[in-house]
């Protein structure tokens, strides 16, 4: 026996240990058939079928057919469609407009980042929640409310008389407005990134710079820009990946812009041909994928050069802007101002008019739009009732499986675990249109059971938001997976619970908030989607999120206000009521919470 | 019964060998603590017996059944082993009861014998009156109670914790490390325990293995490491050690032999089969040093460089030998003034030969 348990006075007295020995023992190996690894296994397995059945088999089917037709495998005609002129035009097109919104995007999430976390600049929650308004706005919509901006309706400029003269080109239907659009769309996303590393930042590293005599602006040029470096071109990569595959502002600014990109040119290709040009859209979409992938993989390359890893979760200090405070964050404002409010209120303003045109007054003013839109049009209201029970189910799906793939990419190794962890990274990265073309080809077929094809029905558009929101839905889970204590987990697996005893048990309850981040962000998405419906709504089967689209070609430009305005009410909704979750969200996961 | 046997276990992370050949043999009902510098691999040790992590080779038997070895690998829910983590692992959402009651609950014991059981234990950690708050509402040293009464409840026959103790401040240490003596002189449960305080080590354990870059230095009572250090680290490692150089070693028979240390001829413990040698490694501890008188004909004369107060003793650090050149430390009996440049005299009054070192362990 030990001296200390000899010596020492028993804590808790010996009576009671007799009582403790008289209790039935747990019978050592033999109280659970030994399951061997089989939750784990069928868990792993479902896992594998949900992803190979919703992202790798339809890509692959969509790689198949842009390089093999009947006529089998034909190089040929691989160059003559890749080396059409259309084609090569809207190949510069979109390379030129992907880089350049890019580059505006990265100075500008950049600079509003730095603005954000080293100054003290006030009200600076609000400022953020502004910031990234524009991002959870469907980019239709954006691109919609900016039109709308010249026009007479518009209360900013149309109080100064600043409309667009009649008959007179709209500026913005162009491939600088293209790219300015979306360069101011994408600079949140370089925020978020930018943002997440200087929360990284030691303060003393800063003090130490201006101990050294450096001032600000040598501080912020030589220590503070190389030091976040990876996060600012982490964020250029998002940037680019979201602008090239941007079909909302695309197609309303570059169709009637006449500036075709290869979004677009796919679009219209199945307006026209139909399913017969399948082949060729394949290959078109598989162009996009290859040119996204590849600036996203040089950009992320570009990044990791000269990599510096600083790891310490100490607050940056606050640099107190003085005298410049007012200009500075005067400038921040009128940013706002003119990005935000600007083309806002003139889609709000053209919602408010009988006709497009109209100036807002005590004439023109109606609800009719509003009204129409709620409860009259038919329309309108089955893609969003078909919107909703698709979005639902989108979430109800994939929840559960986001939780249970987070668990395997966090805390499993093995080459399963590793197929997982890049089927859902390419999923993130191919733009949804690539998604949608790949469903078509997957689907058009007849299935084996059913006997008829899926393709314009609605459940196609569920599968398509499945895997197109999967790598969304992660995100958010993975961050709450970061700040959990693995050994909950294993706590519970030595108490005897079995894998899914686990999920439920422990790591949902634990995970709680991230789930609902999750949710929230999957939500707010998938009821305004575009990218992939676009292609596969059908007469049978319209979600709301191209109708915006539709309304505007068939000339109801206020009725498609009306409907953007609507979709804006309901993003601002979800956006305030997310923040009432408040404190309980882990850092970092509503992108819009400062 | 809770026997556990380590057969050659290996375990790496890419290329970095963190656990190299470890056998080890440890009895049912045995306390046995493991000791070693951050990084040895003590943590990857406790992974692998528990389940978590799968063995590059060798193999793992716990109670008589192989648990872990080539083609077999039994889940750590299957295995019936408590673990206690450094930071507890409490569940955040679940109360006191319910964390002591999820094991219970999931190997199906019907509501009333859970309550009771839970009832039970808490009562046994002093825990009664927090039963319904949520760990954060608890202190460090509840929370680390609330962690044993969850092993308690599963009457975990081999009970492995990692040290359990290093969150919290001294005094609550000194209370819990006589927790650990309770729980297990209560349950009978085989313990491995690892830390890298060692007083806490000889405390406690029945038998401690000195762990070092992913091998075992040393497994034997606290009193063995002390005395009979099998290889310099651990001489170094173990309470203070001090190893020296030695001459001339003759034995003596009967586990003695005589040396001669820093020039003067001493008697010292050696193995049984200790042969003569020129030179060899000899440790000792700062106590095995004694000052003796000025006038003494013969003793290590030293320098004193510093004297430390340390309450019930004075600490000297001393140059000593013939060139002046080795420092050493010793401790003098409370009233005594040592001031820094003063000429003493030393006597070594015990000491150990290292054996020479085996094969398995000279090039660690
Ligand atoms: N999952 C892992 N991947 C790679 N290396 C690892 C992993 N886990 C541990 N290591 C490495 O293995 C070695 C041993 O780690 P281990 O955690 O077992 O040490 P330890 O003895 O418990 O140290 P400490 O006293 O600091 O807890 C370390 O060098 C560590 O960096
Ligand atoms: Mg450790």
């Amino acid at each position: 026996m030990k001296p200390s348990a000899k010596n020492s006075q028993i804590l808790l007295g010996s009576n009671r240990v007799t009582v403790y020995n008289n209790m039935p023992k747990r019978l050592f190996w033999t109280l659970r058939p030994e399951l061997g690894l089989g939750g784990e296994r069928a868990l792993l397995l479902a896992l594998v079928l949900f992803v190979g059945v919703l992202s790798i088999a339809p890509l692959a089917r969509l790689a198949y057919a842009a390089l093999v037709t009947n006529d089998g495998f034909d190089l040929d005609r691989i160059v003559d469609v890749l080396g059409g002129r259309r084609v090569l035009e809207a190949t510069v097109n979109t390379i030129w407009i992907a880089v350049s919104a890019t580059l505006i995007s990265t100075v500008l999430g950049t600079i509003a980042a730095l603005l954000c976390n080293l100054t003290d600049m006030r009200k600076r929650s609000l400022w953020v929640f502004g910031f990234m308004l524009p991002l959870m706005i469907p980019p239709q919509v954006i691109a919609l409310a900016w039109v709308q901006a010249f026009s007479p309706a518009s209360p900013l400029l149309g109080i100064l008389g600043w409309s667009l003269p009649p008959g007179m080109r709209h500026p913005l239907y162009s491939m600088g407005g293209i790219i300015l659009l979306l360069g101011l769309y994408n600079g949140p996303l370089v925020f978020l990134s930018v943002r997440a590393s200087l929360q990284r930042l030691p303060a003393s590293m800063i003090e130490a710079a201006h101990a050294n005599g450096a001032g600000h602006r040598a501080a912020t040029l030589d220590i503070i820009l190389p030091l976040i470096r990876s996060g600012i071109f982490a964020g250029a990569a998002l940037a680019f990946v979201s602008a090239i595959g941007n079909f909302g502002i695309q197609a309303m600014l570059g169709i009637p812009g006449r500036v075709p990109t290869l979004i677009t040119l796919i679009y219209r290709r199945l307006n026209s041909y139909g399913t017969s040009a399948l082949n060729d859209m394949a290959l078109l979409a598989l162009l996009l994928a290859v040119l996204t992938v590849g600036g996203m993989t040089l950009t992320a390359w570009l990044g990791r050069q000269g990599d510096q890893r600083v790891e310490t979760a100490q607050r940056p200090p606050r640099i107190a802007l003085g005298r410049w405070g007012l200009p500075i964050v005067g400038i921040a404002w009128l940013y706002h101002l003119i990005f935000l409010m600007l083309p806002l209120s003139a889609l709000f303003g053209t919602a408010l008019v009988r006709g497009y045109g109209q100036p807002v007054n005590f004439e023109t003013i109606t609800f009719q739009n509003f009204s129409n839109a709620l409860f009259y049009h038919e329309g309108i209201r089955d893609a969003f009732l078909t919107s909703l029970w698709v979005t639902l189910t989108t979430v109800a799906v994939l929840i559960p499986v986001a939780v249970a793939l987070g668990y395997v990419l966090t805390w499993r190794q093995g080459c399963i675990a590793q197929f997982l962890r890049m089927a859902s990274e390419m999923a993130y990265a191919l733009p949804g249109i690539i998604i949608g073309v790949a469903m078509i080809l997957f689907f058009l077929r007849p299935l084996p059971f059913i006997g008829t094809g899926l393709y314009g029905t609605v459940w196609v558009i569920l599968a398509a938001y499945m895997s197109n929101f999967l790598a969304l839905a992660l995100r958010p889970i993975l961050g709450g997976y970061a700040q959990l204590d693995r050994g909950l987990d294993e706590a519970a697996q030595l108490a005897g619970a079995g894998i899914f005893a686990r999920l439920r048990d422990i790591v949902l309850p634990s995970l709680a908030p991230a789930v609902m981040a999750s949710a929230i962000l999957v939500f707010m998405t998938a009821i305004n989607e575009i990218q992939t419906s676009v292609l596969l709504v059908s007469s049978r089967a319209q979600t709301i999120g191209p109708m915006i689209i539709f309304l505007e070609e068939a000339g109801s430009s206020t009725l498609a206000a009306a409907v953007g305005c609507l979709m804006v009410v309901m993003v601002l909704v979800l956006m305030s009521g997310s923040l009432l979750l408040g404190n309980r969200l882990p850092e970092g996961v509503l992108p819009w919470r400062d | 019964m809770n026997q556990i046997q380590t057969n050659n276990i290996a375990k790496s992370y890419g290329q970095t060998e963190v656990l190299r050949q470890i056998s080890l043999s440890i009895n049912s009902g045995e306390f046995v603590a493991v000791l070693g510098p951050s990084g040895c691999g003590k943590t990857t040790l406790l992974r692998c017996l528990a389940g978590f992590e799968r063995l590059d080779s060798g193999k793992i038997d716990i109670g008589g059944q192989t648990v872990s070895g080539p083609k077999r690998h039994l889940l750590p829910e299957n295995r019936g082993i408590g673990v206690v983590f450094q930071n507890y692992a409490l569940w955040p959402h679940m109360s006191v009861t319910q964390n002591v009651a999820y094991g219970l609950k999931i190997s199906g014991v019907p509501k009333k014998e859970r309550k009771a059981r839970v009832a039970h234990v808490l009562d046994l950690v002093e825990l009664g009156p927090q039963a319904n708050r949520r760990p954060s509402d608890l202190s460090g040293g509840q929370r680390q109670r609330v962690a044993l009464a969850r092993c308690l409840a599963m009457e975990s026959r081999v009970v492995l914790l990692d040290e359990p103790l290093a969150n919290l401040d001294v005094h609550l240490r000194g209370a819990l490390e006589e927790e650990f003596a309770a729980f297990h002189a209560r349950t009978g449960a085989t313990m491995f325990y690892i830390t890298h305080d060692q007083s806490e080590a000889l405390a406690l354990a029945d038998r401690v293995a000195v762990m070092d870059r992913g091998r075992i230095l040393q497994f034997d009572k606290p009193e063995a490491l002390f005395r009979r250090p099998s290889t310099e680290t651990v001489a170094g490692f173990i309470g203070e050690g001090r190893v020296l150089e030695a001459e001339d070693i003759r034995p003596l028979g009967g586990g003695f032999a005589s040396a001669i240390v820093l020039g003067q001829p001493v008697k010292l413990r050696c193995n049984l089969d200790q042969d003569a040698r020129a030179h060899a490694k000899i440790s000792f501890h700062p106590g095995d040093l004694h000052m003796i008188a000025d006038a003494a004909p013969d003793g290590i004369c030293a320098n004193v460089t510093r004297a430390t107060y340390r309450g019930a003793y004075l600490r000297a650090n001393v140059m000593a030998g013939p060139s002046g050149a080795v420092p050493l430390s010793v401790d003098i009996a409370a009233p005594a003034s040592l001031t820094s440049g003063q000429q003493v005299k030393l006597a070594l009054n015990d000491g150990w030969v290292i054996p020479t070192t085996h094969p398995t362990c000279n090039h660690i």
